[in-house]
């Protein structure tokens, strides 16, 4: 992975291995946030934000961080910065705030950052985690706003709350609520699948050394150290 | 050449019966429902059947076209698909509605899990809950020509406001609801064919109406009253041809007592304490999803094996 030139850092993060559709990470916002074009938008930036400042952070800490303790020190590191963009969002954007609620905090634990953090920030340079968290967000913004655009126009026949007057009386209202989030994801991730033509990453090749587990891990039972070479 | 000897694995004797011979057992014992639903609601009624019953074989083919697998429109399991979704909703719903339903159904529900024998709920109750969340038409019943619509209640509305019902009436189905619902007469023939044919047995439809029976006189105190409720709605549509469906209800007869009681607690709970009217399709939804575990529960002990 450390062979990849910066600029397919950033781009592997747009769909190759989009953190949503791809690795299947971040979905409660995903599911939470996608009814409205808007708050998906608003919510993929605070995100990407977040992910950029805690992946250049933990990039330059990474060398100090004992590597017993590196979760819990990565978890202050991005609530701290979650708590600047969540003051930020509710001074400027009160609005955005409102949509988003409980979700805007809950970015602590949004798994695309951590999963990033432990992945990519604590193994490689201050510029190429910065290049990381860019692609990534992007990708996780790309997805959020895509889903969104299919359940709010098809489900609420509206776009970022802006109402579609020919569109209403064939509105499909199940798409807004929970289930219909789960079907269109589905249905997306199957989309990509087909695009990147079942090239996609497998799990497997993400390599041992950025599994939360591999302290105490099996490697026979999870395919193990085989296709890291 | 007689005298050779025929070898071949068991088994050797075959009833003769196939998916298509039984599918089409249960699109015949649907005539009757199908029949008296477009006399009493016109033929707005048939172009709701048909269109579904045209939308669900057509997806079903296209879909095997695109995805490059065997033809299965063959086995008629998406007419009955079809045929139940038309008769589950209103004869008001727009056609596109009806179209919508019977893409989730066939494509969402029954083909992208494998197809007939994969689907873990039925295909035509999960398109008409979907299809009651979404559309406001669907939730809302039809009324047939000569009856006060402006009263604008089902039976089932106007007794769990207190009013009485006609007996007779909810026999003959002429009153508000969906196709294929009201016409009681029409659907305990259906029950009664199928019986005869032996496609279904008696324990889910029998289990799944008495237990709504039960709890419906438990409520009332009244055994009229508990009749009327439990002819109303959806529930015999519902007991005999969904919640039998082979695919997605229990194999043993204990199992399928289970999973009629279940349905019926859960039609009485939704009724009385929900938000919905009826709640027999979100009741056989749910049970379909428990069905592996009922079946586990209930699985036959072999003969002198240890007790579970």
């Amino acid at each position: 992975m450390s062979k990849n030139n910066n600029l397919s850092i950033v781009t592997k993060g747009i769909l190759k291995e989009n953190p949503v559709f791809v690795l299947v990470l971040g979905t409660c916002p995903t599911l939470a946030v996608t009814n409205n074009v808007f708050g998906a938008f608003g919510m993929g930036i605070a995100a990407m934000i977040v992910l950029i400042c805690s992946n250049m952070l933990i990039s330059a800490l990474r060398k100090v961080i004992p590597d017993s303790v590196r979760i819990p020190s990565y978890i202050v590191i991005i609530a701290g910065f979650v708590t600047i963009v969540q003051m930020l969002v509710q001074a400027f954007l009160p609005d955005l705030d409102k949509l988003l609620g409980v979700y805007l905090p809950l970015i602590v634990v949004n798994c695309i950052i951590l999963g990033r953090a432990e992945m990519f920030a604590g193994k490689n340079t201050v510029g190429k985690s910065a290049l990381d968290g860019v692609g990534m967000g992007i990708g996780f913004t790309f997805a959020l706003v895509s889903m969104a655009i299919v359940r709010e126009v098809l489900g609420a026949a509206s776009f970022a709350g802006i109402a579609i007057p020919f569109l209403e009386p064939y509105k499909i209202s199940f798409l807004v609520k929970a289930p219909g989030g789960l079907l269109v994801y589905g249905v997306l991730i199957a989309l990509v699948y087909i695009i990147t033509n079942g090239k996609a990453p497998k799990k497997r090749s993400f390599s041992c050394e950025g599994c939360p587990s591999r302290a105490t891990c099996n490697p026979s039972a999870c395919g193990g150290e085989k296709e890291e070479a | 050449m007689d005298k050779m000897l025929h070898l071949s694995v068991s088994p050797h004797t075959h009833c003769g019966r196939s998916t298509s011979s039984i599918m089409l057992d249960v699109i015949i014992a649907l005539l009757p429902a199908t029949i008296a639903g477009v006399v009493i609601f016109g033929l707005n009624a048939l172009l709701v059947v048909a269109v579904c019953v045209a939308a669900c074989v057509g997806f079903e083919y296209l879909f095997n076209l695109i995805a490059k697998k065997e033809q299965t429109i063959g086995d008629y399991s998406a007419i009955v698909t079809g045929l139940l979704l038309g008769l589950n909703l209103p004869a008001t719903t727009p056609i596109w509605q009806c179209v919508i339903g019977a893409l989730f159904a066939i494509v969402v529900v029954k083909c992208l899990f494998g197809g007939l024998g994969y689907n873990f709920v039925n295909p035509a109750i999960t398109a008409r809950v979907l299809m009651l969340v979404s559309f406001a038409s669907v939730a809302a019943p039809a009324f047939p020509a000569g009856v006060d619509a402006a009263a604008g209640a089902t039976p089932l509305v106007q007794l769990a406001n207190g009013e009485s019902f006609d007996l007779l009436t909810l026999l003959l189905g002429n009153h508000g609801g969906a196709v294929g619902e009201t016409c009681a007469i029409a659907l305990i023939l259906g029950f009664l064919y199928l019986l005869a044919r032996d496609v279904i047995s008696w324990e889910i439809p029998v289990s799944f109406i008495g237990s709504v029976f039960v709890f419906s006189f438990l409520m009332e105190g009244d055994a009229m009253k508990a009749l009327a409720l439990t002819l109303s709605g959806g529930l015999l549509l519902g007991a005999i041809f969904m919640a039998t469906d082979y695919v997605t209800s229990p194999t043993t007869p204990a199992g399928k007592l289970i999973f009629g009681l279940g349905c019926g607690l859960l039609t009485f709970l939704i009724r009385y304490f929900g938000s919905y009217p009826e709640g027999v399709s979100f009741a056989i939804l749910i049970m379909n999803l428990v069905v592996p575990y009922i079946d586990k529960l209930t699985k036959h002990r072999i003969y002198g094996g240890k007790k579970a």
